[in-house]
């Protein structure tokens, strides 16, 4: 049953050290805020779930939240490497990564057996590709019919999944809309669901190509205006993609990237105060 | 009249776009795949599907998207269905023709890699990783792959095999029961190149204008073969240039980074 609540008080009640978390967003609708604020509580050896981790990733495995990550393309997409992530696999920095490394398919496919209570997915998939060298969770079964071997996988279940949606009305129902990812799969794989929205309406007024998410289905609802920045949330505000390219630059050494962490997430209190806490930065540099 | 001038990666997106004929359904990689099949859509073929593994089905966007799941790929979609129906109802279930992908390093026998150079348990270089292209070259009847051509792109060797094409050659794709036709044709900023019948090694079957045979040896990792009948491409009408261009001025303007 939702529970609308604070942010800071969602995460301190359902993200424990040691947990895997399901952060998920498809380019659209990226958990930023959620990401922040588990990065200033100081949660560690994460197992950190995603299809795409991109920049929130790359801040959460720099900072050391992450012990593990399980993914399929990990990259700063339209821009290049994830410098964070990729100095984590390299050296080592700040700690060694493991990494469980899937397709596409096979990921989307792990998170519809969680959601459906399943221990495994089938699919057609990792016929011919090294990944199955490094990944033994990636293994075939046989057809019981028809005798043909499929690749299976077992079921995405993390301890908590973490979505960003557009809103949601005072009981704690959630609208998703536009590119919806796998946002609904993670919610309903997951043991707990924190979701934050951009706003709590009295009416949700569902757009074509949208759904809910009942309140029951969920644990906490938070509200964070431009929760998903500097992804982006449809109908509301879009992807801003100078921070995308000024990420390569922030991310590349390891001391900018601490300082920046420091400042901006660290010493703010909330995704409001990180983003005024950038354009104070941003009005500083101004000549 | 003279013929208009034209640079190498704007023959390559021209002739990639070529590639696609109207009505084809083709699942879309981010990068040079999604600039190449949206000139298709813009010029030659209007009614080509256009399908993006975020959930977008037949979008039309009218800037290049940044990401996979730009905003503009949701708002111009025929539907937008969620992200494991893309993989399981639309690509497993047999709907795709052509799979248009990019890569970081390529075979002989259209191996591709994109996920580390080096070891993949000490990498050099930690690429961004297999992402959707396993399946979607295992699953779309065949595959258009384009990408630029050097020695540290056309290697011998792959670092790792990310997406099999046709693997050690010959028959080998069949052997291990996929059923995509797989890479039929590499388009490269220098030539495209085909699967030679029997061997299904790539050989060049077309040199961009102006691109010596020995440019294209010196850009390959391995003793690159010619077709007996090796042709010209023919060069970027205006049309296609101009397009071409206009789009990505478009893009660049969308995207606030000026004309």
């Amino acid at each position: 049953m939702a529970e609308i609540c604070g942010l800071r008080d969602a995460v301190a009640a359902h993200v424990h050290d040691g947990d895997a978390v399901a952060l998920e967003g498809f380019t659209h609708l990226i958990p930023h805020a959620a990401g922040h604020e588990v990065i200033r509580q100081g949660r560690r050896d994460l197992t950190l779930i995603r299809m795409t981790p991109d920049l929130i990733f790359d801040q959460l495995i720099g900072m050391g939240s992450a012990r593990k990550i399980v993914f399929a393309w990990g990259g700063n997409p339209g821009v290049g490497s994830l410098h964070r992530l990729r100095d984590a696999v390299e050296n080592g920095w700040p700690q060694p990564l493991a990494l469980e490394e899937h397709s596409h398919a096979g990921m989307a496919n792990a998170f519809v057996a969680g959601a459906s209570n399943l221990p495994f997915a089938v699919l057609r998939g990792y016929k011919a590709t090294d990944l199955t060298r490094y990944n033994d969770r990636i293994r075939s079964v046989t057809c019981p019919f028809t005798g043909e071997e499929l690749a299976a996988v077992p079921a995405l279940r993390p301890d908590v999944g973490v979505i960003h949606a557009q809103r949601a009305d005072k009981a704690g129902n959630v609208l998703v809309h536009g590119i919806v990812g796998l946002q609904k799969e993670v919610v309903l794989s997951a043991a707990r669901a924190i979701v934050t929205v951009e706003e709590i309406v009295d009416d949700l007024e569902t757009p074509a190509n949208s759904y809910v998410l009942p309140h029951w289905a969920v644990d906490a609802v938070c509200v964070e205006p431009w929760g998903a920045w500097p992804s982006y949330a449809l109908g509301y505000y879009e992807r801003d993609n100078r921070f995308y390219k000024a990420w390569d630059a922030v991310s590349k050494d390891r001391e900018t990237f601490r300082a920046w962490i420091k400042r901006h997430v660290l010493e703010t209190k909330d995704f409001a105060e990180f983003r005024a806490s950038l354009d104070s930065a941003a009005a500083e540099a101004a000549p | 009249m003279s013929a208009p001038e034209f640079t190498t990666n704007e023959m390559m997106t021209v002739a990639a776009a070529r590639m696609l004929a109207n009505g084809t359904v083709c699942f879309v990689g981010i990068g040079l795949p999604s600039q190449a099949a949206n000139l298709a859509r813009l010029t030659h073929a209007p009614e080509v599907v256009l399908i993006y593994e975020s959930g977008p089905i037949g979008t039309r966007p009218d800037v290049l998207p940044l990401s996979i799941g730009d905003g503009v790929l949701a708002e111009s979609a025929d539907t937008v269905v969620p992200t494991h129906e893309i993989f399981r109802y639309w690509l497993q279930g047999g709907h795709i023709d052509v799979g248009f992908l990019g890569a970081a390093q390529i075979d002989r026998f259209g191996n591709i890699n994109t996920t580390v150079i080096g070891d993949y348990l000490h990498p050099k270089v930690r690429l961004p990783g297999a992402g959707g292209a396993p399946e979607i070259a295992d699953q779309s009847g065949e595959v258009f792959v384009v990408m630029r051509q050097g020695p540290r792109s056309f290697v011998r060797r792959l670092d790792f095999l990310t997406t099999g094409g046709y693997l050690t050659g010959g028959d080998a794709r069949e052997k291990r029961g996929i059923k995509g036709k797989g890479p039929t044709r590499v388009i490269t900023d220098l030539c495209i190149l085909e699967p030679e019948t029997g061997s299904r090694e790539l050989v060049v079957t077309h040199v961009h204008p102006g691109v010596t045979h020995d440019r294209i040896r010196e850009a390959t990792g391995w003793d690159i073969r010619f077709a007996n009948d090796v042709s010209e491409t023919a060069p970027p009408t205006e049309t296609e240039l101009a397009t071409l261009r206009e789009f990505l001025a478009r893009t660049a303007r969308a995207h606030g980074e000026g004309a």
